[in-house]
């Protein structure tokens, strides 16, 4: 099962971007979407793909789809070229773009699942079985004879990543799978596709803004800022890397001047509560113990880094290198 | 095991193309079927059309009410021309007439999903959006052409009828073509759609009046610029046994196969760098 | 607020080039088409109608170059209108202090102004170019009165295409599909306005017919003030109809509009 299913090489991707500059005049820009990609996916991961808006994420995504043609590099779907292979590399992947669907707008959704049977050629039998598993697991049942346009953005999505399993893709690409979704339907989405990916042993790759997404899915995450993956790695490293801070929240017995407590430093203080940020990867034990003893406290605990202060800090970080070197250049 | 499957590099076998039409014929029944769900609206939609093309009809009769000849050419012989433009014009829009919504589709940027399924870009594409309505065009142009032949008394021959045949067919490939080769116009530029409609709806227009009318250069225009003189006044001149304008080698009067299978290919290498194009930039 | 609403839709649709010159080479190309079917006509029937060869050619590109400006094939600005209507967005406008109809009038005339300086003029020029058109003639005040009749003719003419395409518009109250109507609407304004033959060229029973309808009020009638085909009296005559179609429709409209307007309210789009 350690098999690599997706290996990008040094791949990037530019545009030319044409504006208008005045009545007559138009300027030509190069824009680098993506710049210098390195990474492989095994068969049967689940890897998060995060990052900020224009960093290159969906841009990937079509590249490794076949939609779009890198510039450069080196870009290989289970040993294919997904340019040149499209057509048939498409048989054995899902895709699901999170802002616009691969259903057939103006007709009832069952339809547009017949059409992929057709399409895709799959097997009577596999397809009535995928079929029942995903209407139930994703209960799709009551939409069935809906057209797409009237469905909701939730249940569109739903059908969306239901048309893009019937196949049984070996791997599944999800451009912003939850994007605009209530809590139902995201909870919804995210136990499928844990399950796809557990029970079927589904590639699955997934961009999203959502981090929610990750912590519940993914054991590995790419972040990838100005076309370039600034870390892959587990969820827990992402913290270390993006320095990420535990919070003591310490209730006193009394109103108290701020604790100044070395290893700590202090973010709020509201009447008989105060905020202690300390590094995530330090002992909170000794930090409690010093607590203790020197303060009468009615009530002590430990916060979880926000996962969105981390990648916030990391782009931050990232876009302070880029001004410096911007500077020295 | 992957590798061994994709390995090798091989052009489209033919079961693909096999597959590319069957998938065209799927999403078309599809359709059909989704738009015969609203029988009133489908029939009310497919009358408005067999009006709306008609009523060029009803300008040449108007026409004819003043004159018994339009350069040269009677009513039912002008009728033909009519006829046979309408029927191939309306034939090829039956059957790829929805590409000309390509361009919305690329500023949607939902050309993406088109371009993930396992089947050619132009099948789906062709497929999308069927509407048998169209089909109105092709009612009423048959019905002026079966008028036309009945007055016209052409003494058939075993070669005016095959080079009939061949009118209808080529002529239904030549206008395809142009609806086909305008929709990949849409990839390099926005709004190709007008232009696409000069092509075809202008095209067919100008095809229903006898070469006569126009000026020379127009007419040779549509035999070595955009063949458009092949889907019927070439033909029609042999099938009518009139005098070419130009007095071309008569063999230009057989020749409208040729003249398809280019614009085909033309329409073709178009349409796959079109494709290579969205595929460099995407958008 | 009018004026400021017509120059922002004139600045909008002078950033869709493309597709505008797309429009002008169409029309550029079916101008050609009509003038050589025209000419073999009137070749045979050399005062057909009442207009001589270069009056029917003139003809034919003033119909080329009106049928985007007076928005023959569409709705112009209206289509905005009809797309509010069928997302529901309308009834957002409907509770605002202005005036729909005033409102969408000021919208399509900075529609119209914009296409009178492209999709208008441009025609007129290649064919002008390309053939001897007729502009009008006689004294110096004698052609710059046509002009001046012409231009108001023009404004009537946009006024009351714009109110017979608001009324295609409000249909969208009622129907879902306006696809019909619009073919029906666009037919029925192209054969009857004179777009595709004089109205003097049809057989005395159409010709009654569309002198009856207002859609000679769109076409046939500025152009027939162009190519100075009526004497002063008769100028006045042909303003005087186009100016009682426009009110009598511009009426029409607001009546269908307070009866939308009541159906909104009661069931909410």
């Amino acid at each position: 099962m350690d098999e690599v299913l997706i290996e990008v090489e040094g791949v990037t991707k530019s545009f030319v971007v044409r504006r208008r500059a005045g009545r007559l005049r138009r300027t030509r820009e190069v824009v680098n979407a993506v710049a210098g990609l390195d990474f492989t996916v095994r068969r049967g991961e689940m890897v998060g793909y995060i990052g900020p808006n224009g960093a290159g994420k969906s841009t990937t995504v079509k590249m490794l789809t076949g939609i779009l043609l890198p510039s450069t590099g080196r870009l290989r779907v289970a040993g294919a070229d997904p340019v040149r292979d499209r057509v048939r590399l498409a048989q054995r992947m899902g895709v699901v773009f999170g802002q616009r669907t691969t259903l057939w707008w103006d007709l009832p959704l069952r339809d547009s699942y017949e059409l992929a049977r057709r399409i895709y050629r799959i097997p009577e039998a596999t397809y009535a079985g995928n079929l029942d598993r995903c209407v139930e697991l994703l209960e799709l049942g009551p939409l069935l004879d809906v057209p797409v346009r009237q469905l909701s953005l939730g249940q569109r999505m739903r059908g969306d990543i239901a048309a893009a399993l019937l196949h049984e893709p070996e791997v599944l690409y999800l451009d912003e799978p939850t994007i605009g979704l209530d809590v139902v339907s995201k909870r919804r989405v995210r136990e499928f596709l844990a399950r796809i990916n557990a029970e079927q042993g589904t590639t699955v790759l997934l961009t999203t803004h959502d981090l929610t997404d990750i912590e519940q899915l993914c054991s590995r995450v790419m972040v990838i800022d100005h076309g370039r993956v600034v870390y892959d790695g587990g969820l827990d490293g992402l913290h270390r890397q993006g320095r990420s801070e535990r919070t003591l929240v310490v209730e006193l017995e009394r109103e108290l001047p701020p604790i100044e407590l070395p290893g700590t430093r202090l973010v709020r203080c509201e009447g008989t509560r105060q905020w202690l940020a300390f590094p995530a990867s330090a002992s909170a034990a000794p930090l409690v113990a010093e607590l203790a003893g020197r303060y009468e406290l009615r009530d002590l605990s430990v916060r979880e880094p926000e996962i969105e202060d981390v990648i916030a800090r990391m782009y931050g970080e990232a876009e302070q290198v880029d001004a410096a070197v911007a500077q020295v250049g | 095991m992957a590798e061994a499957r994709f390995g090798a590099r091989t052009r489209p076998a033919r079961w693909d193309v096999v597959h590319a039409v069957r998938c065209y014929g799927h999403i078309v029944r599809m359709w059909i079927r989704a738009a015969l769900a609203y029988p009133a609206s489908f029939w009310m939609t497919m009358a408005g059309n067999l009006a709306a093309s008609g009523m060029d009809f009803v300008v040449i009769v108007v026409m004819f009410l003043h004159t018994r000849a339009l350069g040269g050419w009677s009513l039912p012989q002008v009728a033909f021309l009519y006829g046979t433009s309408g029927l191939t014009l309306g034939l090829a829009d039956v059957f790829v007439g929805s590409m000309d919504q390509l361009g919305v589709r690329v500023r949607e940027g939902s050309v993406d999903t088109v371009l993930v399924r396992p089947v050619p870009a132009l099948a789906q594409l062709a497929g999308d959006r069927f509407a048998l309505r169209r089909i109105g065009r092709v009612l009423q142009s048959g019905a002026v052409l079966t008028w036309s032949l009945l007055r016209l008394d052409l003494s058939w021959t075993p070669l005016k009828v095959l080079v009939f045949a061949s009118l209808v067919l080529c002529g239904t490939v030549i206008f395809g073509s142009v609806f086909v080769g305008g929709s990949a116009c849409h990839f390099f530029m926005a709004d190709a759609a007008e232009v696409q409609n000069s092509f075809t709806y202008g095209g067919a227009t100008m095809l229903q009046y006898p070469p006569t009318v126009y000026a020379r250069d127009i007419v040779r225009g549509t035999v070595f610029g955009v063949p458009l003189a092949f889907v019927n006044w070439l033909p029609a001149l042999y099938l009518l046994g009139r005098d070419d304008p130009l007095g071309l080698p008569s063999w230009f009067r057989f020749a409208s196969p040729v003249a398809a299978l280019l614009c085909a290919t033309g329409a073709g290498l178009l349409w796959r760098t079109g494709v290579r194009s969205y595929r460099s930039t995407g958008s | 607020m009018y004026a400021a609403v017509c120059v922002r839709s004139f600045r909008r649709y002078s950033t869709y080039r493309a597709a505008t010159w797309a429009r002008v080479f169409t029309n550029t190309v079916f101008g050609f088409i009509l003038t050589y079917t025209y000419i073999a006509l009137w070749h045979v029937r050399p005062h057909l109608g009442g207009y001589d060869l270069s009056a029917a050619i003139t003809y034919v590109w003033i119909g080329q170059g009106l049928l985007s400006l007076l928005a023959v094939g569409d709705l112009g600005a209206l289509a905005d209108l009809q797309t509010r209507i069928a997302n529901g967005d309308v009834a957002v406008d409907l509770f605002r202090p202005v005036d729909q109809q005033r409102w969408w009038l000021a919208v399509d005339a900075g529609r119209a102004g914009y296409q009178l300086l492209t999709n208008a003029l441009v025609p007129m020029l290649v064919g002008g170019l390309a053939f001897h058109l007729r502009l009008p003639q006689g004294p110096a005040l004698e052609a710059a009165a046509s002009w001046a009749a012409t231009a108001v003719a023009l404004v009537l003419a946009l006024v009351v295409s714009y109110a017979l395409r608001y009324l295609v518009a409000l249909t969208g109250f009622w129907l879902l599909d306006l696809r019909g109507i619009q073919l029906v609407y666009y037919l029925t304004s192209c054969f009857f306005g004179g777009f595709f033959l004089p109205v003097t060229v049809f057989p005395p029973v159409l010709e009654t017919v569309a002198r009856a309808l207002p859609f000679i009020a769109v076409f046939q009638v500025p152009a027939d003030v162009f190519l100075q085909h009526y004497d002063a009296v008769g100028t006045l005559g042909a303003l005087g109809v186009q100016l009682g179609w426009a009110v009598v429709l511009l009426g029409l409209g607001r009546l269908v509009q307070s009866r939308a307007v009541l159906k909104v309210v009661v069931q909410g789009g």
